[in-house]
């Protein structure tokens, strides 16, 4: 105990000394490097054309229009975010559902049916996992090669374009392995579908 | 296929390539050696030390140090814990934030102080701008000293004789934090923020939504629905208080910043809820590979810094070798489960589980970017490293992958574990190990040419069975409790293994979760705050007791008789102690959990 009293004073004025340089010094340096470096990537990514904001590139949205490309599977929250009107902004989560659950299963054969009946021409091929199930963040940006090119058949044909045209934008808008060999490579389908849209033409 | 085991294979070898020449720098560091940084460096400290009056040759006996380790605790717990429920009313929260709840704000201060980072809040919703600067980020760095601090304390135990002091607590800590952790998570944070991890005190943004989505009056969204206008139409038919949203927030805060260092010092706390899960927290393939590196980078580079400053670099590698052998089989059983899916999700194969233009298996609560390799590979380092963050959601995980991540929990913490406490976790067990042997072959059990005695082993002891006490009483408690039950997500034997989960996660001061269980409930937030103080100060207290008993001692000579503890012979006993300890503990428990799951899924 008298050793406690003894080191108690040091304690408190060490853990001010490293509050103010660990969470003040070293925040404000990070903050200022990165608006400086980095802005665009520092502020959320966000695509902004002709002085609309169209969405972060980073994060997802649900997509449900056959002109669309569409995402992973999404939990859309709406309750969580409202703006300064008061109005809901949405934001999502992920399922956190078990994926051996009888529940499950009767999710995944629900989706299956969706998806193949918006995509009749696949016939019985199977789908693209990405399109069935639900991301990590629930945010997911992204998909698959494989899941975008399943769907270039429907985007052209609702688009009037040809596949060939479709597949050219998705092409654009993929992005390789980090060397070509760590993740995996990604379709960003928000960009997808601003350029199908003719929103993003460069 | 050839370029998933490449993954796997390179994300080993580059940690270890890093880890040894980070470990001969961490232990130079910490014996005050010159290093290249010493330049400047070196005034900053000696500035350091004036204001706050600490000798930099002061010696604390065991005692002290482990005084000097609560008192700092002890002060970070109250000031964090106020800072959460103040911070409604204070600056740096420009989403207008409010307070934490008494008992949210006693469990996630606990959670960061002990290094643990169990999340029952989700930061975009929960903390202002200057809880995570101000508190969280601040406790990521000190948690992180404290554990590594401990270490050296241990080291020092082994190494000197005849003698009461195990060197400086302040010192130790003040070494780490400017050496080691600040430049380190400088570079992380950059390299990251390069990336798309957002960096910034502006309030969140909003963006237009391409497709609006319509919500019925109860907030539930509409599947299907058509919007005209204002009115909205499902299957023909309008729908009365239907909602029209157009737009989507996007949070925004100080991310980079924390993010880099809750990945190095194995804290793991997500600046947002579903942590480095968040694209804007983790977006490229780039910013996975540096912040899932971080995890294991500091515990790998100790085990070499042990060797070193211990003067037998056999020791130091024989124990990186027992960890690591049990990290690479982890990460097989996880990938192999996690390539392999489920047949639910397999829906009689309407469903493409191939590697062909993706990455096939188990996708759900993964996302795209990194796919099954850079998921699993996550998983098994995060839960290896007491760390916790995630990539992807392990209560998705298949029941398989899903176990093994919660039994390197319940292991200890010991295959690499947190920074410091990892290793001195382990050699706990070591002091075990040489014990089981000598029994056997019937010689005085010696560590690092010191006699193991009764008192050494039976702090040992407690050291190693503060976890499993922690997490059986904790889990047990908490299935007998009523409400507990409303907090699962999943039903069944996977909704046991939420509760398992949670505990061995703060039993394991791990700090992941099986995500769906809503652990923000008093009884849960304040059970599971006890668990991690208890699994953190313990050992804490039961290791500095063995350094302070084994700095006394005198060396004995090395003799043909003794046994040898950095050959393979070793090495095996030192799994064997760790995985007994794990499985008679466990296997019941583990049993109702997911080995149930597992047999549901195939039956």
């Amino acid at each position: 105990m008298k050793t406690f009293k003894e080191v108690l004073p040091r304690a408190a004025v060490f853990f001010l000394i490293f509050s103010a340089v660990c969470g003040i010094l070293y925040t404000a340096v990070i903050t200022g490097a990165a608006q400086a470096l980095f802005s665009d990537k520092a502020n959320g990514s966000i695509i902004e054309v002709n002085g609309k904001k169209y969405g972060s590139e980073l994060l997802g949205q649900q997509y449900t229009d056959e002109k669309h490309m569409w995402g992973r599977i999404m939990n859309i929250d709406t309750s969580t975010y409202i703006d300064d009107n008061g109005q809901a902004l949405v934001y999502a989560a992920p399922s956190n559902i078990n994926p051996a659950s009888a529940e499950y299963e009767a999710l995944v054969a629900e989706r299956t049916e969706k998806i193949r009946a918006a995509h009749p021409e696949k016939g019985g091929q199977p789908i693209p996992v990405d399109l069935v199930t639900c991301s990590g963040s629930g945010l997911d940006p992204h998909i698959s090669v494989a899941a975008a090119r399943y769907q270039a058949d429907r985007i052209a044909s609702r688009n009037n374009m040809t596949a060939d045209e479709v597949n050219e934008i998705i092409d654009k808008y993929t992005t390789g392995r980090f060397l070509g060999i760590f993740g995996e490579p990604v379709v960003n389908v928000l960009k997808v579908n601003l350029a199908l849209d003719g929103i993003l033409t460069d | 296929m050839t370029n998933t085991v490449l993954q796997y294979a390179l994300y080993l070898v580059i940690l270890a390539a890093l880890a040894i020449p980070l470990g001969a720098y961490i232990g130079k560091v910490m014996n005050g050696e010159k290093v290249f940084m010493s330049r400047i460096l070196v005034p900053c400290e000696n500035f350091l030390y004036r204001i706050l009056h600490v000798k930099k040759d002061e010696e604390m006996n065991w005692k002290k140090y482990a005084v000097s380790v609560f008192a700092f605790s002890g002060i970070s717990l109250i000031f964090l814990f106020l800072l959460q429920m103040l911070q409604g009313v204070l600056p740096g929260n420009p989403e207008g934030i409010e307070g934490m709840s008494w008992h949210l704000s006693f469990n996630t201060a606990v959670s960061f102080v002990t290094n643990t980072n169990w999340q029952a809040y989700s930061g975009e919703a929960q903390a202002s701008y200057l809880t995570q600067a101000l508190g969280l980020t601040v406790q990521n760095f000190v948690s992180a000293a404290v554990g590594i601090a401990v270490l050296f304390a241990v080291i020092r135990g082994f190494t000197r004789v005849k003698t009461q002091g195990l060197g400086s607590f302040w010192v130790d800590v003040t070494r780490i934090i400017l050496y080691v952790l600040i430049p380190l998570a400088v570079i992380v944070s950059i390299g990251i923020a390069s990336q798309g991890v957002v960096q910034t005190l502006k309030p969140y943004e909003t963006v237009d939504l391409l497709e609006p989505a319509a919500v019925d009056a109860d907030g539930n969204i509409l599947e299907d629905a058509v919007i005209d206008g204002d009115t909205v139409t499902v299957d023909g038919k309008a729908v009365d208080g239907a909602q029209i949203i157009t737009q989507q927030v996007v949070p925004l805060g100080p991310a980079a910043s924390q993010v880099a260092i809750k990945q190095l010092g194995t804290n793991g706390g997500g600046f947002f809820g579903v942590n480095s899960a968040h694209p804007l927290e983790n977006p490229t393939p780039f910013s996975n590979m540096l912040e899932m590196l971080s995890i294991l980078l500091i515990p790998v580079s100790l085990c070499f810094t042990f060797g070193r400053n211990v003067k037998n670099k056999k020791q130091g590698a024989a124990i990186f070798a027992a960890m690591f052998i049990m990290l690479a089989a982890a990460l097989a059983i996880i990938a192999v489960n996690e390539h392999a899916a489920t047949p639910q999700l397999a829906a009689g194969g309407a469903v493409d589980l191939s590697q062909s233009g993706q990455s096939g298996g188990n996708m759900e609560g993964k996302e795209t970017r990194f796919g099954i390799a850079s998921s699993a590979t996550w998983a098994a380092f995060t839960t290896a490293a007491s760390n916790g963050s995630v990539n992807s959601m392990h209560d998705s995980y298949t029941p398989l992958g899903g176990m093994i991540t919660m039994l390197q929990m319940m292991l200890g913490e010991v295959i690499f574990g947190g920074v410091g406490c990892g290793l001195y976790g382990m050699l706990a067990f070591a002091i075990l190990a040489v014990f089981i042997a000598g029994l056997m072959v019937g010689r005085t059990p010696e560590f690092l040419e010191k006699k193991i005695e009764p008192y050494e082993m039976k702090m040992a002891v407690l050291a190693c069975l503060a976890t499993p006490i922690a997490i059986l009483a904790g889990s047990g408690i908490a299935a007998l409790v009523p409400g507990v039950a409303d907090s699962l997500n999943n039903s069944g034997a996977h909704g046991f293994s939420e509760v398992l989960y949670a505990y061995s996660s703060c039993g394991g001061n791990n700090g992941s979760a099986f995500a769906g269980f809503g652990a923000n409930t008093p009884f849960l937030n304040v059970s599971l705050g006890l668990v991690m103080l208890f699994a953190r100060f313990v050992p804490i207290a039961a290791v500095l007791g063995i350094a302070g008993s084994m700095a006394g001692k005198k060396k004995i000579a090395v003799t043909a008789g003794t046994l040898s503890t950095t050959n393979a012979m070793f090495i095996f006993l030192l799994i064997f102690v760790v995985l007994l300890v794990g499985a008679l503990s466990f296997f019941p428990a583990l049993a109702l959990g997911p080995i149930a799951d597992f047999f549901q899924m195939i039956g």
